[in-house]
């Protein structure tokens, strides 16, 4: 699906800018955006370091699992593949609990490292697994406590209440959160595409 | 309001205090382990850039192209069905997409419109409900080598998809139209 997509966007992208007779700016922002590509990748190095290292220590001392032990009726019922005191679930609370709190620098990392653990029990290493999809979708819709960059660009241009909208962001949110859970619950029993050991993969 | 700020600002050190003391407990050579764990990072952060090259560059001539200009022209008539304001709509397609433009999108219609009117208000629960789709899938996805992501950019999209039509309803709902 990403290879039509990224075709798509390519092709559409190059002919649409030939029409428009902007194909300089399109080869421009091509180019540009490799570069920006590196620099948010290396950009986040330092920190990415920061965070395995620290939770290598969590997980050698066993903080990881009895974080993990502390919500497994919930951890259970999401990532139902995930064997209990698996080092993954700790990942994955820490991530989303610092993405609760606004923490990107953290909770990036935390999921990068939850995803490796993901993978090692991943049976088919090429594809996504049920618990990875459950795991992005979260990510994508995740809940934050305090919309910081949101509340700050409203305070600049001036509003009466730039944290109003925390309430409405929480509700929307949480539509968001339980739909994609829902969805992928859906998919994953009843989509063509059953992960292996289950049914047929399609491709 | 304010416990959840001061939470926000003392989360990072605790976290540091409370990982370094089950390390001692355990009488782990926390330096040794983490310098050990740290090594980790690099090579995940070496294998995230080959997928966000690509993913960024497609965004990056798509947006510069004006193909999206297009795609959210011939989307309005869509919009008008779910009630959300066309002022808002660039956004829906933009916040999935790019991050970083979405919310020069976002400060732009405030702007405009002023942060305290519906627009103001919608734009801003939109683009502080969902995360940028591509992004995390590249990053994600990218580091373990994953190449078939199944249905979960479907169903990310579905979530991102209600959180808009949840933004207009919830800013109706509580605001007033």
């Amino acid at each position: 699906m990403l290879n039509y997509i990224w075709l798509g966007m390519l092709v559409i992208g190059f002919a649409v800018g030939i029409m428009n007779g902007r194909i300089e700016a399109v080869t421009k922002a091509a180019m540009d955006s490799a570069q920006t590509a590196v620099q948010l990748s290396i950009g986040l190095l330092g920190i990415m370091c920061l965070w395995t290292g620290l939770m290598n220590i969590a997980e050698k001392s066993g903080l990881i699992r009895r974080i993990a032990r502390a919500v497994r009726p919930l951890m259970r019922f999401l990532f139902p593949e995930v064997p209990q005191n698996h080092p993954a679930l700790g990942a994955i609370v820490m991530n989303l609990v610092a993405n609760l709190f606004g923490l990107g620098n953290a909770a990036t990392p935390l999921g990068l490292k939850a995803m490796t653990e993901l993978q090692k029990i991943n049976p088919d290493k090429d594809t996504s697994s049920n618990a990875m999809s459950m795991f992005l979708v979260l990510n994508t819709s995740a809940i934050q406590l305090i919309p910081a960059t949101i509340i700050a660009v409203r305070s600049a241009a001036g509003s009466r209440n730039p944290a109003e909208v925390i309430g409405t962001i929480w509700v929307a949110t949480l539509c968001a959160s339980i739909t994609g859970i829902i969805a992928v619950k859906l998919f994953s029993m009843y989509g063509r595409t059953k992960q292996k050991g289950g049914t047929a993969k399609w491709k | 309001m304010e416990i959840i700020k001061t939470l926000s600002i003392y989360a990072v050190p605790a976290i540091f205090l409370a990982i370094l003391a089950a390390g001692v407990y355990k009488d782990i050579k926390v330096y040794d382990v983490f310098v050990e764990g740290a090594k980790e990072g690099i090579s995940t952060i070496i294998r995230i850039i080959p997928s966000l090259v690509g993913l960024l560059v497609a965004v990056g001539v798509f947006r510069a192209s004006g193909a999206l200009d297009l795609l959210i022209y011939a989307a309005s008539p869509l919009a008008s069905i779910f009630n959300i304001p066309s002022e808002a709509l660039p956004l829906a397609f933009l916040r999935p997409i790019s991050g970083s433009a979405s919310l020069a999108l976002v400060s732009d219609v405030i702007k405009v419109h002023g942060p305290d009117s519906f627009i103001g208000r919608v734009v801003s629960t939109m683009m502080g409900s969902t995360e940028t789709i591509f992004y995390t899938l590249a990053v994600y996805f990218g580091a373990v080598g994953i190449k078939n992501v199944r249905y979960t950019l479907a169903a990310a999209l579905i979530a991102d998809f209600v959180s808009v039509i949840a933004s207009v309803w919830i800013c109706g709902a509580v605001f007033g139209s």
